[in-house]
C-alpha cells in the first residue's frame, strides 16, 4: 500500500463521526465603520504604513519626485505611470530585481478593519518584486474599500489560471529581539497606500 | 527516557530576574491579544465558527484531503504523503537532489522541528538557512525554538547582541533591536538571493482551490518561496479548510490572537508555482491520525499555531519553552506530547494550575485545560506517577471517603501544624510546600463555619 492510501486509511477508519458536525454557512454579523477611509488609513498607521489620497497619476508621478528622491532603481507594474527606471517583464530571472528601491504595483481593494490590500496581478510577472523591494507602493482606486475579511473574501477567487495573490498589511516587520516592533524585516521597509 | 517538567522550570526560574521578564514579556502580547479581541463585537461567534468549521472538517478529513489533492494537482503542483517524519525527511532530500539544490531557504515550519528535517538535510551537506528572525538567532546559537510564534523569547537582545557579534560580525556590545535587524536583513537578503530552493509551512492548505496560505510578518516565506524555482510546502493531514471564504474567520482570529495585530503583514495564498518553476506540497501524518481516533483529544488537531494559549498560561510564562522538552511547548504541547509517547512526556500534563485560561483564550476552542485533565488521568491509570504523588492521592482518596475521619484529621491538622518544627513541616513528603508557604490555619473548619452560620445544629 503507497503511503497515500495508508494514511488516507488511517484517517477513514479514525474520523469522528458526529452527525451534528455540519459545514457552518459564513455569515458573521461583523464590525462595519461609518468613516472606511478614515478606519483604513489609522488602522494602515497602526501597523507601520500610510494612506494618501491622490487625484491622478500624474499626481502620483509628482509625489513619488517628491518623497522618494533617493530612489534610484524604480518599478511599476501600474499602466499609464511613467516613473519606470527598470521594466518588470523585460528579464526572466527575479533575483536580477534585487535593486530596486522603489515598486509601486495594482491593489484591487483595501480592508478596513486590518489595513490590508488585496493584491492580484495577472499580468505581473514576478511575484518576487513585492518582496524584494526596498519601498512599497499600492495603488488602489478610491472606494474600492471594504469593511472587513467576510467582505473581502466574497471579492476574491482563484480560476484555473489564477497562481498567487495575496493581502498586504504594512510594510514587513518583526518583534523577535525582546519583542520590540522593528519595521522593515525582511520584505518593504515603507508601504504606502494610494487611492487615486 | 522520560523527563521531568518541574526539573526543568526549576532550572529556568532560578534565574528569578529572567524568569520575571519572560512572564512580563508574554502577558504583554496577552494584553495586545486581548485589546484586539474585544474591539470586536462577534469576537465569540468567530471563535465558534472556526470551531464548527474544524470540527466538521477533521470528521471529514479523508474527503477534503482527497479534494485539495485533485485541485492541487490540477493547477501543476505535485502532491506527496508521507506517514512519518522519516519518509517526510526522504521525500524533501530526493526532491532538493533532483534540483541540484546546495543551500536552501526555510521559513517557519513547526512540523519540520517536529521532523527533525535540518539535522538530516545538514547531514547529507545541505546547507539550511532559517530565515525567520528568531529562528535564524536560535539556528546560529544550535538551540531549538522556545516559542512556537516567538522562537527566541527566552534572549535577552544582548544574548541576540552576541550572537551576531559572532556570525554577523556586528558591533561589538551593540544590542539595539533595530541595529541588529538591520544585520540580519542584510545577511539573510544574501541567502535568499544565492538559494536553491525554499521552503515553508502551510497555515492553510484550501480543498475547494488547491492552494495553501502562508501567514507572515517578515515576508521572509514570500521572499524566499518566489525567487528560486523550487518550492516545497511541508503541512501536517490537519491544516485543511473546505473553502476558501473560511479564510475569513481564520485570518481574522489567528494573528489577533496570536500577537494582537489585526493581520499578519502578509497572507499569501500560493496556487502555483514561480514562471518556468515547480511548487510540491508534502502532506504528513506523523501521529496525527491517531490522535484523530481519540474522541477526548480529537480537538488538539483544531489548533492554528496561534500561540495564544502558551502567552496566557501562567506556569508556560514562568518555566519557559524548553522546560516542556518538546517541540511544541505550552498547553498545546502538553496534549499532544504526552499523545505521542505517554511514557516519556508524562509529567508535561501536570504542568497546569486547570486555571482553564487557555481554553477560554484559544481561537478555534480546543478544550485544553479539560484534555491535560484526562492526560493526568491516562499518566496514573498507566502507572508513570511518580511513587510520592501517587501515595499522597492515594492517602487523600482513602481519607476523603471517611467523613468523620476527615473531619478529625482536619481537626489534628488545626492544632498540630501550627506548633509542628520546620523540619518536619517542609519535608520532602510535602510536595506541596515546595517554595511555597503554608497558610495560616484557622480556628474553625470550614463546616463549622457554614453550620454555625446557618444555625445547623
Ligand atoms: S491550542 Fe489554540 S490557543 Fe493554543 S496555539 Fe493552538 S490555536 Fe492557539
Amino acid at each position: 500500500m503507497s503511503s497515500r492510501e495508508a494514511i488516507l486509511k488511517a484517517i477513514k477508519e479514525a474520523k469522528p463521526h458526529n452527525s451534528e458536525s455540519a459545514l457552518p454557512e459564513v455569515n458573521i454579523l461583523h464590525t462595519t465603520y461609518d468613516d472606511l477611509d478614515a478606519k483604513f488609513a489609522t488602522t494602515l498607521a497602526g501597523v507601520g504604513g500610510n494612506a494618501v489620497h491622490l487625484d491622478s497619476l500624474s499626481a502620483v508621478e509628482g509625489y513619488i519626485k517628491e518623497h522618494y528622491k533617493e530612489a534610484k532603481v524604480i518599478v511599476s507594474t501600474v499602466e499609464g505611470l511613467h516613473v519606470n527606471t527598470k521594466e518588470l517583464g523585460a528579464t526572466d530571472d527575479p533575483h536580477t530585481l534585487k535593486d530596486v528601491d522603489l515598486a509601486i504595483i495594482k491593489g484591487e481593494f483595501a480592508v478596513a478593519e486590518n489595513g490590508a490590500v488585496w493584491i492580484k496581478e495577472a499580468d505581473a510577472r514576478h511575484r518576487a518584486l513585492y518582496f524584494i523591494t526596498q519601498k512599497l507602493m499600492i495603488i488602489v482606486p478610491k472606494e474600492q474599500i471594504v469593511h472587513s475579511m467576510h467582505e473581502a473574501y466574497t471579492r476574491i477567487s482563484f480560476g484555473d489560471k489564477d497562481i498567487f495573490g495575496l493581502f498586504i498589511s504594512g510594510p514587513s516587520k518583526t518583534a523577535d529581539i525582546e519583542q520590540s516592533l522593528v519595521i522593515g524585516a525582511h520584505g518593504a521597509t515603507e508601504a504606502c497606500v494610494v487611492f487615486i | 527516557m522520560s523527563h521531568n517538567h518541574s526539573e526543568l522550570a526549576d532550572k529556568f526560574a532560578s534565574n528569578v530576574e529572567r524568569m520575571k521578564w519572560h512572564d512580563k514579556a508574554l502577558w504583554f502580547v496577552r494584553v495586545k491579544r486581548d485589546t484586539q479581541a474585544k474591539s470586536l463585537d462577534e469576537w465569540e461567534e468567530l471563535r465558534n465558527t472556526a470551531d464548527k468549521i474544524k470540527s466538521h472538517t477533521l470528521s471529514h478529513l479523508d474527503e477534503y484531503l482527497e479534494q485539495f489533492e485533485k485541485n492541487a494537482l490540477a493547477r501543476g503542483i505535485r502532491v506527496h504523503w508521507a506517514k512519518d517524519a522519516k519518509e517526510h525527511n526522504e521525500i524533501v532530500l530526493d526532491l532538493l537532489r533532483s534540483h541540484n539544490a546546495k543551500m536552501i531557504v526555510k521559513s517557519k515550519s513547526m512540523l519540520t522541528e517536529e521532523c527533525h528535517l535540518n539535522p538530516y538535510l545538514e547531514e547529507h551537506g545541505i546547507e539550511v538557512v532559517d530565515t525567520d528572525l528568531g529562528e535564524r538567532i536560535v539556528q546560529l546559537r544550535n538551540e531549538p525554538p522556545s516559542h512556537i510564534v516567538l522562537p527566541a523569547i527566552h534572549l535577552k537582545k544582548e544574548d541576540v547582541g552576541t550572537t551576531f557579534e559572532k556570525f554577523l560580525n556586528t558591533q561589538k556590545g551593540n544590542s539595539d533591536p533595530t541595529y541588529l535587524t538591520r544585520a540580519a536583513r542584510a545577511h539573510l537578503r544574501e541567502k535568499f538571493v544565492g538559494a536553491d530552493a525554499s521552503m515553508t509551512g502551510v497555515n492553510f492548505a484550501i480543498a475547494e482551490t488547491g492552494g495553501i496560505v502562508v501567514c507572515t510578518n517578515e515576508g521572509n516565506a514570500d521572499l524566499g518561496a518566489s525567487l528560486p524555482k523550487l518550492h516545497i510546502a511541508c503541512m501536517g493531514i490537519e491544516k485543511i479548510i473546505p473553502r476558501l471564504k473560511d479564510l475569513s474567520i481564520f485570518t481574522r482570529l489567528l494573528a489577533r490572537s496570536a500577537t494582537g495585530q489585526p493581520v499578519t503583514t502578509y497572507t499569501s495564498h500560493y496556487h502555483g508555482a514561480v514562471e518556468g518553476g515547480e511548487m510540491h506540497v508534502v502532506i504528513v501524518d506523523n501521529g496525527r491520525s491517531k490522535i484523530l481516533a481519540d474522541k477526548r483529544y480529537v480537538k488538539s488537531l483544531q489548533c492554528i499555531r496561534c500561540g495564544a494559549c502558551l502567552n496566557t498560561c501562567p506556569i508556560y510564562r514562568r518555566s519557559g519553552g524548553y522546560s516542556y522538552g518538546y517541540v511544541i511547548p505550552g498547553p498545546i504541547g502538553s496534549t499532544l506530547a504526552p499523545s505521542r509517547d505517554l511514557k516519556k512526556y508524562y509529567s508535561l500534563p501536570f504542568a497546569c494550575s486547570l486555571c482553564f485560561s487557555c481554553s477560554n483564550i484559544c481561537p478555534v476552542k480546543v478544550d485544553l485545560a479539560e484534555q491535560l485533565y484526562l492526560k493526568r488521568q491516562d499518566v496514573v491509570d498507566a502507572g508513570y506517577l511518580s511513587p510520592i504523588k501517587l501515595n499522597a492521592l492515594k492517602m487523600a482518596t482513602w481519607l476523603m471517603c471517611r467523613p468523620k475521619l476527615m473531619d478529625f484529621a482536619g481537626l489534628m491538622a488545626r492544632k498540630m501544624v501550627p506548633i509542628l518544627p520546620r523540619v518536619l513541616l517542609y519535608s520532602k513528603f510535602n510536595l506541596w510546600g515546595k517554595n511555597r508557604e503554608l497558610p495560616p490555619f484557622p480556628k474553625n473548619s470550614f463546616k463549622e463555619l457554614y453550620k454555625a452560620k446557618k444555625g445547623i445544629k
